[in-house]
Order: C-alpha cells, then structure tokens, then sequence
C-alpha cells in the first residue's frame, strides 16, 4: 500500500495528522561530558550533540533524519531507544514518558522497538550461527527456551528477508554484505516491535544491493506498519523511502518537511546545499547543474557559537544569525525551517 | 589520442592478478586492459570485490601475499613496471611520476609528525631541496589546495584537522612532485557529502590547471559523472564497458551499465521504488563461465556461456556483451 | 509452509553439527605445514605423556637410593650402566627416573598457576572493564600496585612464612601471576563492548551476563590462549626458580629445580646431575614458546592467509590451470 502512495500525498503523514503519534520527542538535548580541560581541570568540556529536537513519528511513517557526521542524527536515534542518558526534553512512546527509563524499562521497551546497524560486518557476533543471532531476542525475552524451538520462526524470519531457511546454519563470514544487512533486519524484527530505527543501514552496501534492503524494508512497512526513523547522510537513499525528511546540522533540526517538499521546493540553505553536493550521474547534467557549495566545515560541538549553528558556511548570513538562533517556524503546510532569512 | 608517436602515458595489458586464500583462489583481476592518455582523467566504477582496486594496486606495486601478479602487463610511457629488469625506472616512477591518494588519509599520514615535517620530507627525498625550499614550495602546495593560513597548517599533526582538511593535505602531498598520473582510491567515500562536493572541485579544478592525468576508482556514478573523461566499468574482475563518459552515461550498452545507471538513487528525477539489480555479486573464487553478469541478467541467454573478450562498438567504445555486440551489428 | 522451511534450516544445523571436525582437520594440516610449531606441539605432547605414565615408563622409583652405585655417569662413560642411563646422584637415585618424575611437578605446577591465576584474572579483568567506574579503578589500581611490588620477593615471603609445599608454591604462583590477564582482559573487553555486535545484543535485550559470557568473552578466547600458554612457560621457570632455592618442592618429592639445586654441589665431579634436569627445563619452555608463537600466527586471520599462500599457491595454481583447460577443451 505504502509503496504505491503518491509522491505528492505520503498516506501515513496525512493519517498521522489525525491519528495520535508513536513516537513523540520534544526538545530533546543530548549533551556529553568529554572530560576537563586546562591545567587543574578547572573548565568542563561538554559536547552539544544534539540541542532542542523536536518531532513525531507516527504508526508506519517514515522519518528520514538526514545529517553529516557529528550532526547528532544517530544519537537522536540512541536517545529514543535509551541507550544515550537525555539531557532535557522528553521523549514519549505510545502517549508514555520514556524519557529516562531505567534498565529494565528500556529492556521491555526493546521489544516494541528496535535497531538496525550501519555496518552489517561488525554488527553480527562472528562466532555465533545465523541462526543464533536471529533466535536471540526471542530467547532473552523467554519467548522459546531454546534456539531449537525458535527454529520454526527463525526459518520464516529468513524467509520474510529474503533468505534461504538453511542460511541458519552458517557463521556471519559466509555472507556478502547485503545478505548480512538482511540477518540484521531478520533480528531486529523477531519481536515484532511497531518502531525501528535504522542507523544508515544502506551506506555500507554496494549500490545495486542498497535498493534490494531499502525496497525490502518498505515492503516491511507496507506488511506490518512498522514506523522507521531511517538515518542517512545524504539525500539520495531517503527519498524513496520517507514520508517526512528532518533534515539536522549540528544538533539542530534546520528543516523538517514532506518528502516531496524537501526535495522541489527546499528553504534552508543547508539544505539546498546538501541537495547540490549529490552529484547526478549523467555528465551533461552535472556539468551544467548550479551548485551551492557552502565552504568550510561543521562547528566544533564543544565550542558550539552563538546564534545560527550555519552561519559560518552560510552564504546569506546576517548580524540577526550571529546574534540569535532561529527556531523552526512554519513556511508552507507540511514544510517547517529554521532559518531568519529564508 | 589514437597517434602512433603519442604512447598512453599508462596502459594496462590484460592484468591478471590471483589472491591465494584459503576458500580457494581468488580471481581478483582476470584480464585487464584499460589506457590513461596525457591530461585525461578515467573512472574505474564497479562494487566492492569487482577488482577496481586491485587493478591500480598492481600499478603502485602494493599487491602483497596472498595476492599475486600473474599476467599481463603495465606500461607507464611505453616502459614495462613489471619487468624485473627495469627496477630502477620502477622505483623512480613510483612515487614521483605517478602519486596515489587513498580513501582515508588517516592511515597514510604518519600520526606523530606534523604536516609540515611530513610535506617537507616528501619534497627533499624525492627533488633533492633544502630545507627552506622545501618549507616554500609546501607553502605552495597548501595554497594549491586551497588551504587557509598554509603556514599555521604546517605546523599541525594530522589529528589536529577534519577528514576533509586531511584529505587536502593528502592532495598537496601527491602533488608535491609534479607527478604525470595521479591514482585516486575512493578519495571521496569516507567524507561528508558537502565535503565531498568541495573535494571533487579541487580535483577537477587541480587536473585541468596541472593538465595531469588522474584515475579516479570510485562505487559512485555520480562522483564519475562530474570528475572523468573517460569511464570504465568493472564487473567480477573484468572491464564490461568502456568509453567516452558522456557517451556511457547516455546511452549505456552493457546490461550491467544500464542496471547500475538506474540503480544510482537521482535527486533530479521521481521514481517511485528504488530501482535495484537482482541476485548478489558472483564469488571471484568460481566466477560464473563465460559473461560474469548473467545470472543477473534479464537478457541472458546460451550464447553468454561462451567467454568473451571487450569488442570495440565505435567510437573509442569497448564492450563486453554478447547480446549488445550482435543487437549493434543487425 | 512454516513447517518445510522449518525443517530445511534443522536439516542444515544438523549437517553442520560436526563442522569444528573439519576445522581440526584443517588446523592438523596446517600444523604440518609449519614446522616449528609441529616441533614444539611433538615435544608438549611427548612431555604430557611422559608427565602422565611416568610410574610405567620410569626405570626405577625416583626416591629409591642405592649408595652402592653413588654418582653412577651415564651409560657411554666407561663406568656407565644400562641400568642407570644417565646415571645416578649422591644418593644412587637415578637420574633418569627423576627427570621423568620432575615433569609431573613443572606441568602440574603449570596448569594449576595458569587455570588459577588466569581465571582468577579474567573475571577481575571483566568486571573492571564492564562495570567500569570504582570497580574498574579499584582493580586496576589493585594490578598497579601489585606489578609494582616485586613478584618474587612477595613468593619467597609468603614461602617462608608458610612454609613451602606444593600447593603454597601453586597458590604463590597464582597470585603473582593474575595480573596480565586481568590487564589483558579489561582492554579487550573494553574494545569488544564498542563494537556494534554488542550493542545489537544489548539492544534486543541481552542482560549483562549474558553480554559478557555469550558475546564478549568467546571473541577473547584465541588471544588468552596464546597469553596462557606463553605465561605457562613463565610458571615452569619460576617454579624451578622457587624450589631452586628451596623454597619449592621438598625432598623427598622430585622436581628439575629441586634436582638442579642439588647437583649444583656435584658439578664438577658429575655434571649430568646439573645439565639433565637443566636440558628438561630448557626443552619444556622452548617447547611451549614453539607453540605459542605458532598458535599467535594462526589466531591472526591475516597473517594465516599468507602462511597458506605461501605453500599452497603453486599447488592451487596448477589444479586452477587443470580445470581452466579442461573447461576449454569442452565445446
């Protein structure tokens, strides 16, 4: 069903307007403490991961959270699932508080949630089976005694990914780096949880292979209305998969908007600039495409500067940008940004 | 380019290159033959364990145990750098005529010198200049890269800088001796897309002032797209196409060229679902016989089980596709 | 539907249920290969067996005198005998039956020190690296001060306080030599939990325990082996050491220390009772080093890809030659 939704009109974010939220996160920060500084230790270094995020995902939406590295896409990502202590701001799962859950809530909660990895080489534990790996949540959360009652599951789990129920019996080295993305995938969904995050779970894979997961993980959507927060660096993978893009710059969201939004009519100038650094493969095309390039590089997040986390790169930057921060504001229906002069 | 009395300034003859493991040989480059004229730049595209690697590895000399070379051979300006006699050109060559920039320049800057150290002694070794020269010409070469402040720069350790900035200083570092033929191993891959963007202008920008030429291996048609003169395509340790990249990227022949064009997400063009290649890549220890790609071909048939070699299709276009040879001469 | 696949992955676990079979055969193989590891695994084996049937094989009891026959030589001196081959100590014991008797006590004295001190330092190890914050600091301030203090001083005290017997020595041994492990372990278990595996474990909800002993310690296994039996050889030497000085085994039980300490008095007049005893120490270490550096080659993937390229590609290519013909010969 979600598969075939119009660009123009993703069906889950126009249902999600009505319906209630999953997955509600209100002025998250994330802030880590990176040991002390100067000769006594006297000043406190802290990194500004994330800073006031806010947004929602509902039952089988996908968010695509776009960001360069340290941008805090992937903490974001952590926060939600507990992994990563929150700072301030709250973070809410089916209408509950889960914001600081302790221990044994987050280890419920895992059951309803889950996590797909980046790199699918170090993600599997090399000495155990294929077969184990899968069985795992189910067997920590006594679901089967042991590997041998799961095995009728497990077979259907590899079946649902796409692979053959044999393939248990092999050791992670035995698979390319698809059919291990696939194994991750088969994990992350033996709970059947209503929510994943998928942490850049394309960006190591080979690019006729990325499309075969990403399809899978729609097709996924599509069968058990799962709702994802899919995590990229760029914004050529999420297009097809995302019902909104959050697009995020230094712990800041700059731009949350539909799909369609972000890619015809984007508002902040990251954004366009992040549009213009994907490179189009048709030469003629590329050559006489108008590139926005925003010179230098991403702030330090220990030392983050007042005001406007872009403005050193922007080309647009004014005294308002240096002195205060934008927040996001509404710019069309479905389009918010944060930006004094766009 | 076709001129008798202009050698390719490299040529790459039918390179087989064997890596000897323990699941059985690994057919890493089965007979590859590319050429990189004076000032051009080549795109070598393929996956990961299509051989692009292995094949300019062979070129620097950094094929080691298990991996052997096992065939063909490689001219750089007409002379052989697999010839054991010719040792001394090879190791003149290597290094200061043809410069390699890798994927992550953390691990081919050395950690406990500072740039300037590490630039400095690149220039005095391999051109013989003092000190002061040296100092100057490393200034240069940080301006040339566009580098801010060079002689703050200088002074900084390579974990004082961003990927990026590293990376420039890696660029500067290959220049440093004016090389012919720069080999780039997926420069841009470890990089952040905006930093990746500013990377591949400076190399655009550096090869047509320095008129160098430059091999560029890269997973990503778009980087190809905006960089090459020039594209091959790798598939299983062979080259399926190659040719003019414009004319590549507009009318692809192969089908495995047709399916990787599509594969590769547009931000300039709606489609609905992501268009993928069926099947997984095939295991170089018993590559498929005959043409690698039809398993995953949609267009396969017997006639793909015989073994092929690349059939020029005109104008500097060279294909390997039974199906595509005998479409072009009906 | 469910019931077939089902079926088809519990045909495939139990075709691979005997895999580790073929993995030994393989490792057998490649043992063949390296010579100087197949030398140190002879000898190791040869040692145990010896330690083990050392009643049956022996000529004589150990302890047995016969002051008839007092510093016998060795049976190609002119006054040697078959009956004692390498001849007798000032006591008439033969020397022979001591040395095999010794090796009971040298890889006894191993086995326990290591299985006691390497467990021991592992489980402190892991708790300071997965519990980390006061544990991890008490630990390692703990190893700290303990490396600091000088091991064989420490043994010699609590020795002389006690009083040496075997299992003080082991005791002894045991707890000077903890730390390594304890070291190692930390560290690598402070690389492993990075590593995204165990965060999926956790994630899915693994509790610690099962982090620990399921994911993090089986990827250790192969580097504590090698410091195992490395630190094994070390325990040998110190063992020596100990009851050279007497503080080790006591007479009348037999140890190649305890024997080299006594012929030291001899040594000019009989000098097999010194260098005999003095070779069986000598060749165990070397033996168990041969190993070792053998086990670290082959518990590194890289390093044993090229050990087999080395003396398989001339085979491999000539078989890939074969079949590439035998291809072509086929229309």
């Amino acid at each position: 069903m979600i598969g075939q939704a119009n660009e123009a009109t993703p069906r889950a974010a126009k249902d999600g307007a009505a319906g209630s939220p999953l997955v509600c996160v209100k002025d998250l920060s994330v802030i880590f403490d990176a040991g002390r500084a100067g000769f006594w230790g006297r000043k406190r270094l802290q990194v500004h991961a994330v800073e006031k995020v806010s947004f929602d995902i509902h039952p089988g939406e996908t968010l695509g959270l776009v960001g360069e590295s340290g941008s805090g896409k992937s903490t974001t990502g952590r926060a939600i699932l507990g992994r990563v202590p929150v700072s301030s701001g709250t973070i809410y799962f089916q209408g509950k508080e889960i914001t600081h859950a302790g221990k044994e809530r987050v280890r419920a909660l895992s059951r309803h949630m889950q996590l797909v990895f980046q790199d699918p080489y170090a993600s599997l534990n090399p000495r155990m089976k294929i077969v184990d790996i899968v069985a795992e949540p189910l067997l920590v959360h006594g679901l089967v005694k042991n590997t041998k009652e799961a095995a009728g599951e497990v077979a259907q789990l590899l079946e649902l990914v796409g692979l053959p129920p044999d393939a248990g019996a092999r050791y992670p080295h035995a698979f390319s780096g698809g059919q291990r993305q696939r194994v991750g995938i088969a994990r992350a969904l033996a709970l059947k949880p209503q929510f994943i995050v998928a942490d850049e779970p394309v960006s190591a894979l080979d690019v006729s292979i990325r499309a075969q997961v990403v399809n899978l993980m729609q097709d996924l959507q599509a069968r058990f209305g799962l709702a994802y927060l899919f995590i990229a660096h760029d914004l050529a993978v999420v297009r097809h998969i995302s019902h909104r893009i959050a697009i995020m710059y230094a712990g800041n969201i700059v731009e949350l908007a539909d799909r369609h939004l972000i890619y015809e009519s984007p508002v902040h100038p990251y954004t366009k600039a992040l549009l213009s650094a994907v490179p189009v493969p048709d030469p003629p095309v590329q050559r006489a495409r108008q590139r926005i390039t925003c010179p230098g590089e991403a702030p330090n997040p220990m030392d983050p500067p007042s005001g406007c986390r872009f403005q050193s790169r922007c080309p647009y930057v004014t005294q308002t940008c240096r002195d205060t921060a934008p927040v996001l504001t509404s710019r069309r229906p479905g389009q918010t940004a944060a930006c004094w002069n766009c | 380019m076709n001129d008798c009395q202009n050698t390719p300034l490299l040529e790459v003859r039918n390179l087989v290159v064997n890596f000897y493991t323990r699941g059985g040989v690994v057919q890493a480059s089965r007979g590859v033959s590319f050429q990189v004229a004076h000032g051009q730049t080549l795109g070598i595209v393929g996956e990961s364990g299509s051989g692009k690697s292995v094949a300019v590895q062979a070129v620097m000399g950094l094929i080691s145990n298990p991996g052997r070379i096992e065939g063909g051979d490689i001219l750089f300006r007409g002379r052989s750098l697999l010839d054991p006699a010719g040792r001394k050109f090879v190791r003149k060559v290597r290094g200061k005529e043809i410069a390699m920039i890798f994927q992550d320049p953390m691990t081919s800057l050395n950690p406990v010198f500072t740039i300037g150290t590490q630039i400095t002694e690149v220039l005095r070794h391999h051109l013989g200049m003092t000190r002061d020269q040296a100092r100057k010409r490393a200034m240069d070469l940080l301006g040339l890269v566009d580098i801010n402040a060079p002689e703050k720069r200088l002074k900084q350790y390579p974990y004082e800088m961003s990927g990026g900035m590293r990376q420039r200083v890696m660029i500067a570092m290959a220049l440093a001796c004016e090389p012919r033929l720069i080999i780039a191993d997926e420069p841009t891959t470890a990089l952040d897309v905006t930093i990746q963007a500013q990377i591949l202008e400076l190399l655009a920008d550096l090869q047509q002032r320095l008129e160098v030429s430059v091999i560029l291996i890269t997973h990503d048609l778009g980087v190809v797209a905006q960089l090459c003169h020039r594209v091959a395509v790798m598939y299983a340790g062979r080259i399926v196409e190659v040719g003019d990249a414009d004319q590549v990227f507009a009318s692809p022949v192969h089908p495995y060229t047709k399916g990787l064009i599509r594969a590769t997400p547009r931000l300039d063009v709606v489609t609905e679902r992501m268009v993928s290649i069926d099947g997984v890549p095939p295991d170089l220890i018993s590559p498929p016989q005959g043409c690698a790609f039809s398993p995953r071909c949609d267009q396969a048939k017997n006639d793909c089980l015989r073994s092929q070699t690349l059939t020029p299709l005109g104008d500097d276009r060279h294909v390997s596709c039974w199906c595509a040879i005998k479409g072009d001469t009906r | 539907m469910n019931g077939t696949s089902a079926e088809t992955l519990e045909k495939a676990l139990e075709k691979n249920r005997y895999e580790w079979v073929e993995k030994l055969q393989e490792l057998g193989r490649e043992l063949k290969r390296d010579k100087a590891g197949l030398i140190g695994v002879i000898l190791i084996t040869a040692l145990v067996l010896m330690a083990v049937f050392a009643p049956m094989i022996a000529p004589h009891d150990p302890t047995d005198q016969d002051l008839t026959a007092r510093l016998a030589p060795p049976v190609w001196y002119e006054k040697g005998t078959w009956n004692h081959m390498l001849g007798t100590d000032h006591l008439g014991r033969d020397v022979l039956s001591r040395s095999i008797h010794g090796a009971r006590v040298s890889l006894w004295v191993g086995a326990a020190v290591v299985l006691l001190a390497g467990g021991f330092g592992v489980v402190m190890g892991l708790m300071a690296g997965h519990l980390g914050g006061r544990t991890d600091a008490f630990v390692m301030r703990w190893i700290d001060t303990q490396v600091a203090f000088p091991g064989l001083l420490l043994a010699l005290i609590i020795l002389a306080v006690i009083g040496p017997s075997l299992t003080t020595v082991v005791v002894v041994l045991a707890l000077n030599g903890w730390m390594v492990y304890g070291r190692m372990t930390r560290s690598a278990v402070l690389s492993i939990r990075q590593s995204p595996y165990v965060e999926a474990a956790e994630v899915v909800g693994c509790r610690w325990p099962r982090v620990i002993f399921r994911h993090i310690l089986p990827n250790l296994t192969s580097p504590l082996l090698t410091l195992a039996i490395l630190e094994f050889a070390r325990i040998v030497l110190a063992e020596a050491a100990l009851s050279f000085l007497g503080l080790g085994i006591q007479p009348p039980a037999t140890s190649w220390g305890l024997d080299v300490s006594m012929g030291k008095n001899y040594m000019f007049m009989a000098w097999w009772l010194v260098t005999i005893p003095g070779c069986a120490i000598a060749v165990t270490v070397l033996a168990i080093n041969l190993v070792a550096s053998w086990l670290r080659l082959i518990s590194d993937p890289q390093e044993r890809e090229k050990q087999y390229a080395r003396h398989m590609a001339g085979a491999m290519r000539k078989k890939m030659q074969a079949t590439i013909e035998k291809e072509s010969k086929v229309p």
